[in-house]
């Protein structure tokens, strides 16, 4: 049992935090405020290797042990937790491929990301089916070597600016999670169509749209796996991802909480630092061991999945522990900011705007606690 | 012509730790605080590789200390791209005398075209080294190595060198910071230059880079094998903090505050 990160994992940690408080954090509010995509930004992460982390080194990727990513994930977190969504979201992406794909589609679909900029989506909510994945309504009939793809996907990060999709739809909706499978979709085929970006209460950096597709053709040999395997296919690809938005709630409420101790003790009232009461001292002592706790209980749904086991349960342990304490973490942030912590003019309130998210994208924190029931209360 | 270029990375206190002197006022307080490397080194560093990306050639990078400073040889110094690292293991006390000296035979074995360091560590800030080095080798110095253009500039974003290198291979120009102005100047090679703060904007060190890093080829030497004797002809009598600033004081009205202005404090 060691708890020190190596090395080479403390040396990423560093560049991604001078990454984050250089160039993500001076910006963060003023993406937040216009609600713009930073796609410059994005890309200097991605020329940094900050994206795209998951890609096997055989396809020309860097591999990262998912313990790094985790350790990463939380600086960008820090920097921006919207900008830091729209830059997982390659990953989000890829990961099917990656877990799901013979060697040659890894080439074609995953080597271009390793050689250029571009942006992935993974296409799974739909207006209809967000918690109940298994109750998705968008079709693909096949045709010959095509699938024909009718439907809507609903709430899809970085929609407007993907250059491939990773698609979850069904042969037969009857059929339920039988029925789904994993279509990647390059560029913008012929009846695909962009909705609008959505105006949101968080994370407003990162670009969220629907889709619709109206008779769009895709090659069968675009599919990941086999008709019927990709409710499967995203649930692993969940479970390599729970920890990475974990690890982003343990960036927003560790930059809640440095916040709040810089304030708690500049602000005075009754003649001395609000620092000096203990109903604030409490709040903070209370984030500080959440935060470390989060942290611990992530690292080691990471630890499992570089160690090649399960993570199903630690992963939802994480993600719910860990979206539900930053939700907690910020709150509080704002309570010891008092009036000026509800203003924009301060940065804490976007913290919190931006934490609500996490209880709520892959997985909301009552979907984590269902998986959690599941998995101790099966067999 | 390729250039060959020695570089170093100084292990410094990361200026975003809370320095505090030691209670016997001899040092400052070691535990807690975290390291990084001298900000102006790591512009040394983007220095050099800009000029081997033009001109082809090495880039090697020093320093001297604990087992401790492979940490920033390794990250960002080769992760940034230098090609390969020279450690001078020494534990214990050294001057600016000691450390230019190690420089010294390093640079008669590697016979580097330019050396760039930093013109001071931001932890003692005391800006002898790269002096020492040129006057020990006889080569002729650059010091406070800046550009013209501005770090916003378009020749910032494509990253071309400032420190030219001549045609015909033998000198390089390097424009100079001096008060209130620049000034530019010919330096016959070898030379060494010392960076300012606006020569360029480091890269980061890219996750590749820092994955590459760790197989890089890495020299381990010490003062005595070097022939260095480390003895310091300097020692640190006394360190305080500076004096904390006086608590504020509250004016009446607008009047009293022009006044305190223009006669206290001398503002207006
Ligand atoms: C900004 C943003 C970005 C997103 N990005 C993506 C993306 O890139 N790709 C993608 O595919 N999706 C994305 N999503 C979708 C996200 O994963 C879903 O919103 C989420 O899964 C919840 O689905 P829903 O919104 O339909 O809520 P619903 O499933 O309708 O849930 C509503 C409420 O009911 C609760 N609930 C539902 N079922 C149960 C149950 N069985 N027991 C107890 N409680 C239950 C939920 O916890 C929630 O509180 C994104 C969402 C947002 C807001």
């Amino acid at each position: 049992m060691n708890f020190a990160l190596p090395d080479d994992i403390k040396a990423l940690q560093e560049s991604a935090r001078k990454f984050a408080r250089e160039v993500m954090r001076p910006k963060a509010a003023h993406y937040d405020e216009k609600s713009e995509f930073p796609k410059d930004i994005i890309r200097q992460a991605a020329e940094l290797g900050l994206m795209n982390m998951t890609l096997p080194a055989a396809h020309g990727g860097n591999e990262l042990p998912h313990l790094a990513q985790a350790v990463i994930a939380e600086e960008l977190a820090w920097g921006c937790a919207g900008m830091a969504t729209s830059m997982i979201a390659n990953d989000l992406a890829l990961l099917p491929i990656v877990l799901g794909a013979t060697a040659e589609q890894k080439d074609k679909f995953l080597k271009p990301f390793t050689e250029s900029f571009k942006l992935a989506s993974f296409c799974l909510t739909e207006p209809g089916a967000g918690s109940d994945v298994a109750g998705m309504r968008t079709t693909a009939r096949r045709e010959g070597d095509f699938y024909v793809v009718n439907g809507q996907k609903q709430w899809i990060t970085n929609g407007e600016y993907a250059d491939q999709y990773t698609l979850f739809c069904t042969t037969d909706s009857t059929r339920k999670h039988k029925g789904i499978m994993c279509l990647v979709i390059e560029g913008r085929p012929k009846g695909l169509t962009v909705g609008k970006h959505e105006n949101k209460m968080g994370q407003r950096a990162s670009n969220t749209v629907t889709l619709t597709f109206e008779d769009v053709k895709v090659p069968v040999a675009n599919r990941i796996g086999n008709e019927g395997e990709g409710f499967l296919l995203a649930m692993a690809t969940l479970d390599n991802s729970r920890p990475l938005t974990a690890m982003f709630s343990v960036g927003i409420a560790r930059a809640a909480m440095e916040h709040a101790i810089d304030y708690a003790k500049q602000r005075q009232q009754f003649g001395k630092p609000i620092a000096e009461f203990q109903a604030i001292q409490f709040m903070i002592a209370d984030m500080a061991a959440d935060i470390e706790a989060s942290r611990l209980l992530t690292y080691k749904s990471a630890w499992l999945l570089d160690d090649g086991q399960r993570n199903t349960l630690v992963s939802s342990y994480a993600k719910r522990f860990a979206a539900d304490m930053a939700m907690k973490a910020t709150t509080d942030a704002v309570q010891i900011y008092g009036g000026y912590g509800y203003s924009r003019e301060y940065p804490v309130e976007k913290l919190m705007r931006d934490a609500k998210l996490i209880q709520i994208y892959e997985g909301t924190s009552q979907v984590q606690r269902l998986v959690i029931a599941r998995e101790l209360l099966k067999g | 012509m390729p250039l060959k270029i020695l570089v170093t990375a100084k292990r410094v206190e990361d200026s975003e730790s809370k320095i505090k002197v030691n209670p016997a006022g001899t040092g400052i307080v070691l535990e807690g605080l975290k390291f990084k490397i001298n900000p102006f080194d790591e512009i040394a560093i983007e220095e050099a590789l800009r000029l081997t990306a033009k001109h082809g050639g090495e880039v090697v990078v020093v320093s001297i200390g604990g087992k401790e400073v492979v940490e920033q040889l390794r990250s960002p110094a080769l992760a940034m791209g230098a090609n390969r690292a020279i450690w001078v293991n020494h534990v214990g006390p050294m001057d600016q005398l000691g450390i230019a000296a190690c420089l010294q035979k390093i640079c008669e074995k590697e016979k580097p075209d330019l050396c760039i360091l930093g013109k001071q560590a931001i932890d003692d800030d005391q800006g002898q080294v790269g002096s020492y080095l040129a006057e020990a080798l006889g080569w002729s110095q650059a010091t406070f190595a800046s550009k013209e253009e501005s770090l916003e500039s378009e020749a910032e974003k494509s990253k071309a060198p400032a420190i030219k290198l001549s045609a015909d291979g033998k000198s390089v120009t390097v424009v100079r910071e001096v008060d209130g102005g620049l000034q530019t100047i010919e330096a016959t090679l070898p030379a060494v230059a010392t960076t300012e703060l606006r020569l360029n904007q480091p890269r980061y060190a890219s996750l590749p880079g820092i994955m590459k890093a760790k197989t890089k080829p890495l020299e381990e030497v010490t003062p005595a094998s070097l022939g260095v004797d480390m003895t310091p002809h300097i020692t640190v009598v006394k360190m305080t903090h500076p004096p904390a600033r006086k608590a504020g004081i509250k004016v009446a009205d607008v009047p009293a505050l022009m006044d305190k202005l223009k006669n206290e404090a001398r503002a207006i």
